[in-house]
């Protein structure tokens, strides 16, 4: 990347997996879990976080001389809070089905710990360039952990990627559906999520037995 | 009846941590031991029996479509449904600074057992999502407003101490390498959820929509069988050990 030095580039490419946000920071797990049954849920949840997070970072960055300690909870939350407002107007404006199905879920980015967490962590100590790739590494990877868990549930569960058929029809029987392959409806009931993720922690940890935990 | 009706409703079938993932970040970084875990879940459903009320009256009274009427007839038009977000992080934030201080001041033993958690209430999506989920279920009245705060509170408790405790008891057994902590968290986390979702068919009996319940009483059905045959070979396991 000649655009980024090295330690700048780091920013972006840790977060994806040694320092992922939900499998080691264990930051926005909420979200993460509720909305990812279907894959076109968790790709927009995904880009709403990297909006909010990317320009949160770099608006908390550019403050953070003259915000007064004592009530930097309150100044975070409000700058959160107006731009999750920005998103959710835009996703009612221009996708309201979707808008429907995410439901309180878009206003509970306000409380996503990932935002928090990397406000109080990186934002309040950084400039804002390097807060902007902190916050755009950081959404990338929860927004990849949010897409593997969808990807899995969307397509075990309902045999369909994005809304597309990819394993055939179920009702008139073709693609893999001639074999008897069934659906497994239970994918879809949320707490397949949590299992999932359990999963995906349990084949980063094995691959990268550095992060083990000690208990 | 109907208070009734919400209260197990919110503990049980519509329980904050396993039907809707609210608050996962504090219940899993506070659950390792059972004591603090009890702390927190304490003060989860104090807060949020303070601000879910306190929501619902901002709500109804400023800004629900049409709500600013009392205001005069000339402000029947206004919708402020929009500002809610904001308004509600805002009520969220400083009730609990303010319950911090008034804790501080008349109960100091209770700051002291509640003290680490206060502030960390404020960011807990547990509490933001009792306030959006009393608004997006319209609940009517100020009772049952704070009914389901209360209750949803309990829900959080109970979930956050089952959690703990289990926690406490795995720490003897022998989980693979890297599913030892966080992994193995989550797992548990998904099986008790489905535990949890045998009280769906609880209180359908008053329901309107039957047949929409009975459907997804059968799913959840063979969600509980599953369970069990994973438990039973839980026990053959550990015999065999």
């Amino acid at each position: 990347m000649g655009l980024l030095s090295k330690k700048d580039a780091k920013l972006i490419t840790d977060p994806l997996s040694d320092d992922n946000p939900i499998t080691i920071q264990v930051l926005g797990i909420c979200s993460a879990l509720a909305i990812t049954a279907e894959l076109e849920a968790s790709i927009v949840m995904a880009v709403s976080v990297m909006f909010v997070l990317g320009v949160g970072n770099v608006v908390i960055s550019l403050m953070r001389n003259i915000i007064p300690s004592k009530i930097r909870i309150i100044v975070q939350l409000i700058v959160v809070a107006t731009l999750v407002i920005i998103v959710d107007l835009v996703l009612k404006a221009f996708a309201y089905e979707l808008s429907k199905t995410l439901s309180v879920f878009v206003g509970l980015i306000i409380t996503n710990c990932i935002i928090m967490g990397r406000f109080e962590a990186f934002a309040l100590a950084n400039g804002p360039w390097r807060s902007f790739l902190d916050g755009i590494g950081n959404s990338l990877g929860y927004g990849l952990i949010l897409i593997l868990v969808g990807f899995f549930r969307e397509l075990l569960g309902s045999g369909t990627l994005l809304g597309y058929k990819v394993l055939g029809d179920p009702i008139e029987l073709t693609g893999l559906y001639a074999f008897g392959y069934e659906n497994n409806g239970f994918m879809l009931l949320s707490p397949m999520a949590l299992i999932i993720v359990g999963l995906i922690i349990w084949v980063q940890r094995s691959r990268n037995t550095s992060l083990i935990e000690d208990e | 009846m109907e208070q009734l009706e919400l209260f197990f409703k919110s503990i049980f079938i519509d329980n904050m941590v396993f039907a809707t993932f609210l608050g996962m970040c504090s219940y899993l970084a506070v659950s390792k031991k059972v004591k603090t875990a009890v702390g927190l879940g304490a003060a989860v459903i104090f807060v949020l029996a303070v601000t879910v009320p306190l929501n619902w009256l901002l709500d109804q009274y400023i800004l629900r479509d049409g709500a600013l009427v009392w205001l005069g007839p000339e402000y029947a038009q206004y919708d402020l449904s929009f500002l809610s977000f904001i308004l509600f992080i805002a009520t969220i934030a400083t009730m609990v600074q303010l319950v911090e201080i008034v804790v501080e001041k008349f109960s100091p033993s209770l700051y002291n057992s509640l003290g680490i958690f206060l502030p960390l209430i404020a960011v807990n999506c547990a509490i933001l999502g009792g306030s959006l989920f009393m608004q997006s279920r319209e609940i009517e009245t100020l009772g049952l407003a704070l009914n389901y705060g209360i209750s949803s509170g309990i829900g959080w408790f109970l979930a956050i101490l089952a959690i703990a405790a289990i926690r406490e008891k795995i720490r003897y057994s022998n989980v693979p390498g890297p599913l030892r902590g966080l992994g193995i968290t989550f797992i548990i986390t998904g099986l008790m959820a489905i535990g949890f979702m045998s009280f769906g068919g609880m209180l359908t009996t008053s329901g309107e929509n039957e047949e929409a319940t009975s459907e997804t009483t059968v799913s959840k059905a063979e969600g509980i069988n599953k369970e069990k045959i994973e438990s039973t070979q839980i026990v053959e396991v550990s015999t065999i050990k």
